[in-house]
């Protein structure tokens, strides 16, 4: 049996000051750190246990690693078990580790509300008259691509090639429900008015390590993020950063069960495509869906088929391994609706998916103002789409007016905000945040350090994603009130 | 305003041979629903798109 898929994503937020002369991105995304007004303990990110450059086919790269000692220095943890931090020219929030995809999504929703705080309290800080804006996508339209990636637990006996042979095609033609739709092309693929997703231009690769040039489908980095003896996490780097609540479950919720039958070897066939990489990017600029694919020793198939493929192998997995799996059934009727939705006329999915809503909207003004497809208007409607600023934002708009399917309350993404998961380790992380604010020296995944006023630090390791769970050590962290009370508890070492 | 009632006038002529065509034809109801969402868009948008899309400038991540 898979083992439990643990996951949680990790986005990069576009950032911009309106009205500022010498706007500097990495700075001000040190400021956005900064004045985040919620419960957070700046901590030094204790890099010893991260190996960004080993890669999961077996050899390591050399001078590979962090190279980026001004955005280290600003790190946050907070008390819902996120990391807030700088990455290169960008403010990123990296979600905790979730039991399950709608945990997940639930996060991943709970960093827009982080970011759009911490610009309110930064730009409470700037000059009169300039504003910091952020953005949940993935280009500025100018060859220039940023990040939302996710993360999924595996098991370290999985061979790294049956993933690679098994997901790519997966990854490819799952983009038509996880696009977050761009006006225009980039990075030298044929123009295009419009297409599905905002990132898939900018890979060039089938697999590799790389994450800013030369980006790959499959991406290699083996950096489990717990016990390296019994673990991967697959680190996916195709894909958008979307604002649709159950696109991010549909995206997660899928990728995730494929990953557990893929485990357990019930992908009866790799559906190898002829060109991966250049069947990217056709998929992305396919609006109408109807397009085959080559496929490597012949026929052809649309993304829709190939999907349907998987849904069927993955529905009767769950069937049979997972009958009691609420959100696993979840995740296969909403796949199988999105499918059916998408065959028959895209436009219906424009209450799920962000692609088919920006469209919708950008399609009225075309056809109401005359405009075309290069207009600035569209551009900047496609911003705005994404800005997470609720008065701004054109999906809060549609999803104000009902006409975006929620899962959530904006109460539940206000609790998420705060509190931590509670069935994987992030709920230690969360709840240490929360009651030893002045203890915690320094984090990682999977330990944090505290100063409990000895002559050495104490490091509590947590190389299991699922202990540190409310289960497991609620009672414990309820019973102590300091740092020194948890490590005497944990056995004073 | 008259440009838009155009553009509605010339949508209702168009729309008979586009529901030969396809299984879900935007209704009525959907149209009407779309003009107002994108008058409402109107007063939200950002002022100037030009300037406001020209300085929208990143730097590569991840």
């Amino acid at each position: 049996m898979a083992i439990h898929k643990v996951l949680g994503t990790e986005t990069e937020y576009g950032i911009s000051v309106r009205s500022a002369r010498d706007f500097n991105p990495a700075l001000a995304s040190a400021q956005l750190v900064n004045s985040y007004p919620g419960k957070r303990v700046r901590v030094q990110w204790s890099y010893e246990e991260e190996s960004p450059g080993r890669d999961a086919r077996g050899f390591g790269h050399e001078g590979y690693g962090v190279s980026d000692p001004e955005g280290a220095l600003v790190n946050a943890v907070l008390s819902n078990g996120a990391r807030l931090y700088v990455d290169h020219a960008h403010p990123e929030y990296s979600g905790p580790e979730c039991y399950d995809p709608l945990e997940a999504a639930l996060y991943d929703k709970a960093g827009e509300r982080v970011m759009h705080r911490a610009a309110m309290a930064t730009t409470d800080l700037l000059q009169p008259g300039q504003r910091m804006s952020l953005y949940k996508n993935n280009s500025d339209g100018k060859g220039n691509s940023y990040g939302a990636h996710e993360n999924f637990l595996l098991s370290r006996e999985t061979p790294f090639g049956d993933v690679i042979r098994f997901a790519t095609t997966f990854l490819v033609t799952r983009q038509i429900f996880t696009g977050a739709g761009k006006v225009g092309a980039e990075n030298g693929r044929p123009e295009v008015g419009f297409q599905i997703t905002q990132r898939t231009d900018f890979f060039e690769e089938e697999v590799g390590l790389e994450t800013t040039l030369k980006r790959p489908i499959v991406n290699t980095r083996d950096e489990p993020h717990g016990d390296p003896s019994k673990y991967r996490r697959l680190h996916v780097i195709i894909g958008d950063a979307n604002l649709s609540e159950m696109q991010i479950f549909l995206k997660l919720g899928t990728t995730s069960l494929l990953l557990s039958a893929l485990e357990d070897g019930a992908l009866p066939d790799p559906l190898d495509l002829a060109d991966p990489v250049e069947s990217c990017w056709r998929v992305s600029h396919d609006l109408t869906l109807q397009r085959p694919l080559q496929m490597d020793g012949g026929g052809q198939a649309t993304a829709v088929e190939l999907q349907w493929r998987y849904h069927e192998w993955v529905k009767k997995y769950v069937e049979a391994e997972l009958p009691d799996d609420a959100v696993a059934r979840r995740v296969v009727d909403a796949w199988e609706m999105i499918l059916t939705d998408l065959e028959s006329d895209p436009a219906r999915t424009a209450d799920r998916l962000d692609w088919a809503a920006k469209h919708r909207i950008l399609q009225g003004y075309v056809e109401r103002d005359g405009l075309a497809w290069d207009n600035h208007k569209l551009k900047a409607l496609d911003l705005q789409y994404h800005d997470v600023d609720p008065s701004r934002s054109l999906y809060q708009h549609l999803a104000g007016k009902g006409q975006m399917q929620r899962l959530f309350t904006d109460h539940d993404i206000e609790t998420a905000e705060t509190t931590p998961p509670e069935r994987t380790r992030a709920y230690f992380r969360g709840t240490c945040v929360s009651k030893f604010p002045g203890s915690l020296v320094a984090a990682n995944w999977d330990s944090l350090v505290f100063d409990v006023g000895e002559a050495h630090l104490k490091r509590v390791p947590m190389m299991e994603p699922l202990r540190g769970d409310r289960l497991r050590v609620g009672d414990l962290l309820d019973s102590v009130d300091d740092a020194a009370g948890l490590i005497s508890a944990l056995g004073g070492h | 305003m008259a440009e838009r009632e155009q553009s509605r006038r010339s949508k209702e002529t168009e729309r008979p041979e586009v529901e030969e065509e396809t299984a879900s034809p935007r209704s009525e109801a959907d149209d009407q629903k779309l003009d107002e969402l994108l008058d409402e868009i109107d007063q939200v948008l950002e002022e100037n798109a030009e300037e406001f899309v020209k300085n929208y400038i990143q730097k590569g991540g991840e």
